[in-house]
């Protein structure tokens, strides 16, 4: 593979991919550097869950090239598990492991795939508890948190395997409006600390202030992107437009 | 215009409650009218005469001292008596053990160890030999000594350092099990191996489902993700497993195992009856098994597989420490459903020559001294099942509890 590193972080050219005979991304080319964070909007059902999920291939691309800090994804599984280990997932629904504690949730990926000593693990979860601002709640099970505690383990879970990209996929979507902002801030915070992101989210306020890039899907294709600036006050086409006004009144 | 509302009070108030005094009660429940008066009455008198029938039977009767009588020979069938110190021998290494695993972790095991040995001093105080009573006593200190033991690994261990002892303690266990099948069946010189293996008794339904248990539930478990996987022959034939051992009566299974294989395969590579029935009755368990689990499996939402890769784990892991510990405990009351239903399908044992609990019962009867005790013997039996089943059952019941904490 002679993809060098410099050229981005992620790169993706002409991705595609059907459900059956729907086809539900239509040649998406980005490319997103080291240290950038991409908000990706849009209206439901135009393709950017899916998108994301390709990065670490959640969804399988069928055509086009995907490569992820200097390695294609293909069917090699070595190459999907290295990939994995480089890039942490935030879901909409959480997916916590509701049989472990909230230390044991984070703690067993890096024990189990890193190899990490446990009173090391437990160490880094517990640093990783306190950033997310709930070292308390180290022993409850996922059952007993808030949606917002929830969500912020699962970012504490992801960030414990010390990835070089996180994906958000609408992380803020099944919590109630009391519990965004605390979600929100953990995110604000990882992006300031130079995080790569990929961000599909409606939270149009958090995009204008932290994204440095917004792209705007429809229909399984990229219609367009733009800075924030840019994006809110000049938006380009006709279908933009239309999505920004009825988001934002 | 604006208004704002006060709470009238802070203080919560007692939900509403019903008493209703016993006479009202029995007019609105039992006597509402002439014809429901008479149903109740009819039902008491027929409660009444069952009740006094049963009783009667049960104090004047009964001639119960057939089962004192004959209590070696329901429960261990043939077993010499100069070897039954293996028996008791394999008792107490259990008793060990368990008093060891209640005395280092507490909880629930130390509360099966304490059950175990109340029991065995009830069972010392019946008017059972005297020999007897004294090994059952031994059996109630061998759990008391396990428990000191067990305490002590944990006092002076203390804090971390722990696992270690975790590790032989499973180890030991599951060693417990071959060393107990060797200690009961003997291999030759100081253990001379006991003749008659099919006429043990009780002994052969606790054999039958302990290693029926033990067996059936790993291969059920593999068999549920092999007819999930993606591999197409795998797949194909833990179905086919599956449905064509579950198309088939236990019975029928058990008589191709006793004569068939008989007739195909000759004497000297045929295993003995008894190994071919407890394989049978564990391939047939497995099939069952398979299902429950499999319907464990179907209730982990696909989020829990994402969430799984996406932090790194592989397939084999995610299976491991994700899928099957959630999948098994959402089934729990399945599964020791079927551990009841395989423990008392050992009694089947009997049609194909083996002289399990059920079927010994009927040599006590062909005694000229004992005839005519039919009843007695069945209403033993009846209840030394349900004794063991219900346990089993009050057992899952308190480990759902347990690892209920935390689950929505």
């Amino acid at each position: 593979m002679s993809v060098k590193p410099d050229e981005g972080i992620i790169i993706c050219r002409d991705v595609h991919k059907w459900f059956g005979d729907f086809h539900v991304l239509r040649g998406i080319s980005l490319t997103v550097q080291k240290g950038e964070v991409v908000v990706i909007c849009g209206p439901s059902g135009s393709g950017k869950s899916t998108f994301i999920r390709t990065i670490n291939r959640l969804e399988e691309h069928q055509r086009g090239q995907i490569i992820v800090d200097g390695v294609e994804l293909t069917n090699d599984l070595r190459n999907i598990e290295t990939i994995r280990r480089d890039v942490g997932m935030v879901f909409q629904q959480f997916n916590l492991f509701p049989h472990l504690t909230v230390r044991q949730n984070i703690t067993l990926a890096p024990v189990w795939v890193l190899k990490m000593k446990r009173a090391e693990a437990d160490a880094v979860a517990m640093q990783l508890l306190e950033r997310v601002g709930i070292p308390e709640q180290a022993d409850k099970f996922p059952g007993q948190l808030s949606g917002g505690q929830q969500q912020r383990v699962v970012i504490a879970r992801a960030l414990a395997m010390n990835p070089q990209i996180m994906l958000f996929d609408e992380p803020t979507s099944a919590l109630d409006p009391e519990m965004i902002k605390e979600v929100l801030d953990v995110m604000k915070e990882l992006a300031h600390s130079g995080m790569t992101m990929i961000v599909v989210t409606h939270e149009m306020g958090f995009a204008r202030e932290v994204a440095d890039r917004i792209i705007f899907f429809d229909f399984g294709q990229l219609i367009e992107e733009n800075t924030p600036e840019e994006f809110f006050h000049n938006p380009q086409h006709e279908r933009t437009k239309l999505f920004l006004s009825q988001i934002l009144t | 215009m604006m208004r704002s509302y006060e709470p009238a009070s802070n203080a919560q108030l007692p939900p509403p409650t019903e008493r209703i005094p016993v006479v009202r009660w029995l007019r609105q429940n039992l006597f509402s009218s002439w014809f429901n008066a008479i149903l109740t009455l009819a039902s008491a008198a027929l409660i009444v005469t069952l009740v006094y029938g049963l009783g009667r039977w049960a104090i004047v009767e009964a001639r119960w001292e057939v089962i004192p009588a004959n209590l070696k020979l329901l429960v261990v069938g043939t077993y010499p008596i100069d070897q039954l110190w293996r028996v008791w021998a394999t008792l107490y290494a259990i008793g060990l053990l368990s008093g060891f695993s209640g005395g280092l972790h507490g909880g629930l095991i130390r509360r099966i160890a304490l059950v175990g040995a109340i029991a065995a001093i009830v069972l010392a105080i019946l008017p059972f030999p005297l020999a007897t009573r004294g090994w059952l006593l031994g059996a109630a200190a061998s759990v008391g000594g396990g428990f000191g033991l067990g305490r002590l690994a944990q006092f002076a261990t203390g804090g971390r350092s722990r696992r270690w002892i975790k590790r032989i303690e499973i180890a030991v266990w599951i060693l417990s099990f071959p060393i107990g099948l060797v200690l009961l069946n003997g291999v030759g010189g100081p253990l001379p191996v006991i003749k008659a293996r099919n006429q043990w008794g009780f002994l052969l339904n606790l054999l039958g489902a302990v290693v029926g248990i033990g067996l059936s539930l790993p291969l059920g478990v593999l068999l549920a993700l092999g007819r999930r996987s993606k591999l197409p022959a795998i797949r194909l034939v833990c179905t086919a497993y599956i449905e064509l051992i579950r198309g088939v009566p236990l019975i029928s299974l058990l008589f191709m195992a006793s004569i068939m294989l008989q007739l195909l395969l000759p004497d000297n590579i045929r295993p003995d009856l008894v190994i071919r029935a407890m394989i049978t009755i564990t391939i047939f368990s497995s099939a069952y098994m398979a299902e429950n689990v499999r319907g464990g499996l179907q209730a982990i939402p696909k989020g829990q597989y994402e969430a799984a890769y996406a932090v790194g784990l592989n397939g084999a892991l995610t299976t491991i420490l994700i899928i099957l510990p959630q999948a098994l405990r959402a089934v729990i009351p399945a599964i020791v459903g079927q551990f009841i239903a395989l423990f008392k399908d050992t009694t089947l044992f009997g049609f194909i020559a083996i002289l399990e609990l059920l079927n010994i019962s009927r040599s006590v009867l062909s005694n000229l001294e004992w005839r005519g005790t039919i009843f007695e013997l069945y209403v033993f039996i009846g209840v030394v099942f349900w004794i063991l089943c219900y346990s089993m059952s009050a057992i899952s019941r308190r480990i759902e509890k347990r690892l209920g904490v935390g689950e929505r």
